[in-house]
């Protein structure tokens, strides 16, 4: 006879007349599969935690959002935003989707060189370009879009050894009604910097400036905060013609559209407040074809999504390490993958989900990483079944900003594998073990005794 | 165990203590321990019983078991 399945006994008071905060008891249903493969066989073959990342789910989300904007559009091209996930798989993929890269130092550079984007087709971003990054950039017709004043100088500095023009675009930072609003980066509209920057950089006339770029900010769900910035540009972009008949030739958008992880905090889940890409494009859109721009001309858009385009198609698999009680009686549950591979959870509320079939029966629960920090939360307060050690579990939308901030700490980075199209399961990113830091690693003669 | 007799429990987990009006949801083997408790079984008795039935080792068993009955013991339903 085969036993039936364990789970520990509990008891839950029931307190009436207070609906529980997470509704009624609902069962969480298990995930068990991502594309039709099994998790548990892949925490079999790659160990866990393992992070997943669906090609398809890439592919199709990027799709939608290219679709979004281009049937609205004429002229769009994404830019995929290295930092957001820089895995050379990943990176590929956007690719072979249409996508250019955008990169904000000399490794996301290097990066995107060696996945073959030629160098016009790579947005060189951010405060951090040395010398050399600049002269191989420029060389290379990359577009470089400048952060502030002493970047511009070192481009007119260099500009004599340079084997092409500078083809630039400014950055612009501006108030769009967003909070906290990011002036650290680029030339301010309000005060006339930027206006400024344009004005040192065309009255130079060995650079050509062909773009506006904004970033704005980021997990911005306010739509209309595009459309403000798209006006401020334009009115830039109008100015600049009158004065030097130069014409813009794109304005990019840079990134910041939410996915549908949820907020700590919020009072919604993200999946019901988080605007689609429906509502950017038609606000962008709207924006960029009710302004107008110098000449009648239809300047590209360029878009750097990073977030929205890669969160989905990731997820963390992984096991449950212990169960235990809190001094106050809660209920809490450690597994391993912390804030060491999931540095976003300080600010999201990631689902997770059992990868087997549990009872509905479920408990306030707290759940921790393995590291031995106290700040390694991984979730303060969900509703969880009742998992047992060695049971696994799944994290949802985990494809953004993690396997790029991830960190090297107490413990090795895991594999990382990609399901194709097809269903076969790749290792894109392999785990590390103590070679790995062996070799970075020099011990001094003198400590050398055995 | 005459405190636990003179709790109302369900076949689906339900328990109502009329002494002071609460009401308790427990689960499959919550309610398994409890029915062993009412015949006065002991502890050694009722974690083989587990084992058993369910899926389980020893140490898991008896430490789950004896963290239930710190619950039901602060909960006022056994001594
Ligand atoms: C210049 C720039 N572009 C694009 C992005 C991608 O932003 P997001 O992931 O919010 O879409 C960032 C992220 O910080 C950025 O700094």
């Amino acid at each position: 006879m085969s036993k039936k399945i364990y789970e520990r006994p509990i008891l839950r008071k029931v307190v009436e007349g207070i609906p529980n905060k997470f509704g009624s008891l609902k069962r969480l249903r298990p995930v068990e599969t991502i594309d039709n493969v099994a998790i548990n066989d892949i925490i079999d073959e790659y160990g866990s935690p393992v992070f997943i990342i669906s090609e398809k789910t890439i592919r199709e989300t990027y799709k939608t959002a290219y679709c979004a904007f281009s049937t609205r559009y004429p002229k769009v091209q994404f830019a995929w935003s290295y930092k957001t996930n820089y895995l050379d798989a990943v990176c590929r993929i956007f690719h072979q989707e249409g996508s250019w890269a955008e990169v904000v130092s000399g490794f996301e550079y290097e990066k995107a060189l060696d996945n073959n984007v030629s160098g016009s087709k790579i947005i060189f971003n951010g405060p951090d370009k040395s010398d050399a990054d600049l002269t191989r950039a420029i060389n290379n017709k990359s577009l470089i879009h400048i952060d502030h004043f002493d970047e511009l100088y070192t481009i007119i500095e260099i500009l004599p050894k340079l084997k092409e023009r500078p083809q630039v675009a400014i950055r612009v930072n501006m108030d769009t009604g967003i909070i906290p609003q990011w002036d650290r980066f680029g030339f301010n509209y309000e005060n006339g910097e930027a206006w400024n920057a344009i004005n040192r950089i065309l009255t130079d006339g060995g650079i050509d400036l062909i773009g506006l770029h904004i970033h704005i900010g980021t997990y911005i769900t306010m739509s209309k905060a595009y459309s403000i910035a798209i006006e401020k540009l334009a009115a830039l972009a109008n100015k600049t013609f009158d004065r030097f008949q130069k014409s813009i030739s794109y304005i990019d958008v840079g990134g910041g559209f939410a996915s549908q992880n949820t907020l700590q905090g919020a009072y919604m889940p993200a999946t019901d407040t988080t605007p689609s890409f429906d509502d950017y494009a038609h606000a962008i859109t709207t924006a960029m074809t009710s302004v107008n721009f110098p000449n009648n001309e239809t300047p590209t858009l360029i878009l750097e999504t990073g977030r929205a385009l890669i969160d989905e198609a990731g997820w963390l698999a992984g096991s449950v390490l212990a169960n235990k009680r809190l001094a106050d009686g809660r209920r809490a549950m450690v597994i391993d993958s912390g804030i060491n591979l999931l540095f976003t959870a300080f600010w999201y509320d990631y689902e997770i989900f059992p990868v087997q079939e549990t009872s509905f029966q479920s408990e306030p629960t707290t759940i921790y990483g393995p590291l031995c920090m106290n700040i390694d939360v991984v979730r303060n307060n969900i509703d969880f079944p009742l998992l047992n050690k060695g049971d696994r579990f799944v994290i949802k939308r985990v494809g953004a900003y993690t396997m790029t901030q991830w960190m090297q700490f107490i413990t090795y980075r895991p594999n990382v594998v990609l399901i194709d199209l097809n269903g076969k399961v790749h290792v894109i990113r392999k785990e590390e073990n103590k070679e790995v830091f062996r070799i970075q690693e020099l011990v001094p003669k003198h400590l050398q005794n055995k | 165990m005459s405190k636990l007799n003179s709790l109302a429990i369900s076949d689906n987990g339900f328990i109502f203590k009329p002494s002071t009006g609460e009401s308790f949801t427990t689960n499959e083997l919550g309610l398994f321990i409890i029915q062993f408790l009412k015949e006065n079984k002991s502890g050694e008795e009722i974690i083989n019983a587990i084992m058993q039935d369910f899926d389980v080792d020893n140490v898991t068993a008896g430490r789950d078991m004896y963290e239930f009955l710190d619950f039901l013991k602060k909960e006022n339903m056994i001594d």
